[in-house]
């Protein structure tokens, strides 16, 4: 059984919910023959990928929905050989190549290159080009994205590329000013609602409005989020009713327990406990940037508000050391430790 | 008349005569399709906007035939791809283009590897000779190549260095032009080889004039201002702004879809086709909306000593949801922030610190959330005098 956030996808750009006035522009983009490179950005769960997925189907009609995985190897100029997932249909390529690390450039430029000199073989098709959609384009190093440069301009007639990213930050002007920028922001918590309540009636769930309200709102208008803390609700309790607490999942909750012990005692022997935990949510996976993040927002309510700029001040400078910096878990424990002397020091000099 | 019999010849001439009618319509198609920033991009040197200077020196080479190496930088979108596009059309004519002209950018595979062989052995090439003399009267056709290193400050290097011999040894017979945005990433020994032209970002005058011709050409209604608006969003890239333009005019719909025929002449008396307004270009440049970057201004503002966390981080929270980028914000923070009237000097002095670290940090693909937080709470700490 999928989940309801797969099972209730909107196919078509008909049947998204929000951002109608974006809808509308893809659509005419994409029936104006006349369809521009773009780039998508916006928070997870904002419904970028919907977005896309529908205006493909709106380019090509239902065959791009026929997709397949062809794994592909290339190699680098240091002949060492990569293995290469693509996600392809016969009108559009769907790559993620942060997965090859540093070598994406190998792959953008090879991969780029034969697409774009193949023509359209379907003489039924309606597009003349192909699109291919490049996930995560904003972890694409500088190479890569150079070498994407010239491409867009030179091989348009037969490729359009499609960019995804949460932001635009990491993408090189170049790129940006070549591109039509789409942002997909994040539903209003009424839109989730309306959603929520829409998955709740197709499943044959009684709707409460209270619980809905509820989760819209713990979900921080991440619509996916939402969708899976519903679903979750539902799994796990026989009888709903608009009061039925909503489960954190268990790494938040771990992240509580750390802020509370971090706030009760100022000690060495604490950081090694904290340590312990740390290493617990590491390895299930749990990125260092909602780990830190999330610990953050925490302790935020638990303090005092002289106090939060500083606490916030470092949480960010640790934030950019982990994304510089090779080993998580030091800048972790640093901003533990951290954290814990700023406390100390504002109430010794309460106590004075 | 032997012709006029011949079956094969006949039906092959009459098979020519159909291909090459819808090749023209092919053509036609594709010139519609491409994008603007390809259809208009400058066909002769003269064609070339608002860089005079340079133009006029390359332009006396022409007459002279004779060309040094040269290194062209300048910010993104100012016209230097275009600009040796357009000299080496003019020098060779479409024929000799081809034989003549190696042209490598950063999409090309570019290690020393290849400089050592491809460019080598391009630059090794002997000369062909000019087919027919009425070619020859019409473009000057000079007696060496020229090889396009575009984007050359994204090459290695390694790969500039072995570049350094191989310059001066085929100098006969072969020029070479760098094109970069950054010149200081140009290794010095490569820098001294070549002639250098600045080009310089467009200014207003002639960003407009050149906006205005392509909206004439391709129909687009454009409201007033909406012109500045691109200028000021496009910030001196003529290339962005006329990316900017040419989805504008899609989305007001002045572009006839591909299945409507061009030649029925009712198009042209549709009137209610729409004006790119100027709140269109700011949609699709990402321009946050003032009414945004000034609440958070707002909540900045000290009210009570160090009373005001609550605040910006829910105008911050917002904004992110929004999916504003974060480098937008910055940029335009800074904007709303530096031209303040009312902050003191010395406290934008230290404001600006803040800036440059959160703009390092957010290249660097930190976590925009907690960036952006940091950097207002900061603004506001130094705001309120701590």
């Amino acid at each position: 059984m999928a989940l309801i956030v797969d099972k209730h996808r909107p196919r078509s750009l008909d049947a998204l919910t929000y951002h109608d006035e974006l809808s509308d522009r893809l659509r005419s983009l994409a029936q104006s023959g006349d369809f521009p490179h773009l780039l998508f950005y916006g928070p997870s769960g904002a419904g970028k990928k919907t977005r896309i997925v529908a205006t493909l189907k709106e380019l090509y009609g239902p065959g791009v929905e026929k997709i397949k995985i062809d794994a592909r190897v290339f190699q680098t100029s240091s002949n060492r050989k990569l293995e290469f997932n693509i996600v392809a249909s016969v009108y559009h390529l769907e790559i993620t190549p942060s997965d090859v690390g540093n070598y994406d450039r190998v792959v953008i430029q090879d991969l780029l290159k034969e697409v774009a000199q193949t023509q359209q073989v379907d003489q039924s098709a309606r597009q003349r080009f192909k699109v291919v959609v490049i996930n995560e384009a904003d972890h694409l190093t500088r190479d890569a994205q150079a070498a994407l440069r010239r491409t867009m301009e030179k091989y348009s007639p037969n490729l359009r590329l499609i960019l995804v990213g949460e932001s635009t930050a990491g993408i090189i002007s170049p790129i940006r000013s070549r591109c039509l920028l789409v942002r997909v922001a994040r539903p209003t918590v009424g839109e989730v609602k309306g959603v929520l309540r829409g998955s709740c009636e197709r499943e044959g769930w009684g709707v409460r409005e209270g619980l809905l309200e509820r989760v819209a709102k713990e979900s921080g208008r991440n619509l996916r989020k939402a969708l899976l803390i519903l679903e979750a609700v539902y799994a796990q309790n026989e009888k709903v009713t608009d009061t039925t607490p909503i489960p954190p999942p268990d790494w938040e909750g771990l992240i509580e327990q750390i802020a509370q012990e971090i706030m009760a005692e100022h000690t060495p022997a604490r950081i090694l406990q904290v340590r312990s935990k740390l290493y617990d949510l590491l390895t299930h996976c749990i990125p260092p940037t909602t780990i830190l993040k999330t610990l953050t927002f925490k302790l935020m309510p638990l303090i005092d508000d002289a106090l939060k700029p500083e606490v916030i001040k470092w949480s960010a400078f640790y934030e950019h050391r982990i994304k510089t910096g090779t080993k998580v878990i030091f800048h972790l424990e640093a901003f533990v430790a951290k954290f814990m002397r700023i406390l100390e020091m504002y109430l010794m000099s309460m106590d004075m | 008349m032997a012709s006029f019999f011949d079956l094969k010849a006949r039906k092959a001439a009459a098979a020519n005569g159909v291909a090459s009618k819808d090749n023209e319509k092919k053509d036609a198609e594709n010139t519609r399709i491409q994008p603007w920033v390809e259809k208009y991009r400058p066909k002769t040197l003269s064609d070339v906007t608002a860089q005079d200077h340079t133009i006029t020196v390359l332009q006396r080479t022409l007459q002279a035939s004779n060309l040094p190496h040269m290194l062209f930088y300048g910010p993104p979108g100012t016209g230097k791809t275009s600009t040796i596009l357009a000299l080496a059309k003019e020098l060779y004519g479409p024929e000799l283009m081809k034989s003549r002209v190696l042209e490598l950018n950063a999409s090309d595979e570019r290690g020393i590897s290849i400089v050592r062989e491809k460019v080598k052995d391009f630059a090794r090439m002997q000369l062909t000779n000019v087919s027919s003399p009425a070619y020859k009267a019409r473009y000057p056709c000079p007696p060496f190549k020229i090889i396009i290193l575009d984007e050359a400050d994204s090459m290695t290097q390694d790969a500039q260095s072995a570049l350094r011999r191989t310059m001066e040894t085929y100098s006969k017979i072969t020029r070479f032009c760098l094109i970069c945005n950054y010149v200081t990433r140009i290794i010095d020994p490569l820098a001294s080889r070549c002639s250098k032209f600045r080009f310089k970002s467009l200014d207003q005058g002639n960003a407009k004039r050149r906006l205005e011709e392509i909206a004439e050409k391709e129909r687009v209604g454009l409201e007033d201002g909406a012109v500045e608006g691109l200028i000021q969003c496009a910030e001196g890239d003529l290339r962005k702004a006329i990316t900017y333009l040419q989805s504008a005019a899609r989305l007001v719909g002045a572009v006839q879809p591909a299945g409507v025929d061009k030649g029925d002449g009712e198009d042209e008396m549709d009137v209610d086709k729409k004006a790119v307004s100027v709140k269109i270009v700011q949609d699709i440049a990402g321009v946050i909306p003032d009414e945004t970057i000034q609440r958070l201004v707002k909540a900045m503002r000290p009210t009570t000593l160090g009373g005001n966390y609550t605040g910006i981080a829910k105008e911050v929270e917002d904004m992110v949801a929004d999916g504003w980028s974060a480098g937008q914000v910055v940029n335009q923070l800074y904007q709303a922030v530096v031209y303040d009237e009312t902050i003191e000097d010395a406290q934008k002095n230290k404001i600006l610190m803040v800036f440059s670290e959160i703009d390092k940090r957010l290249v660097d693909g930190a976590d925009e959330h907690l960036s952006i937080l940091d950097l207002a709470l900061r603004i506001s700490g130094i705001l309120g005098g701590r």
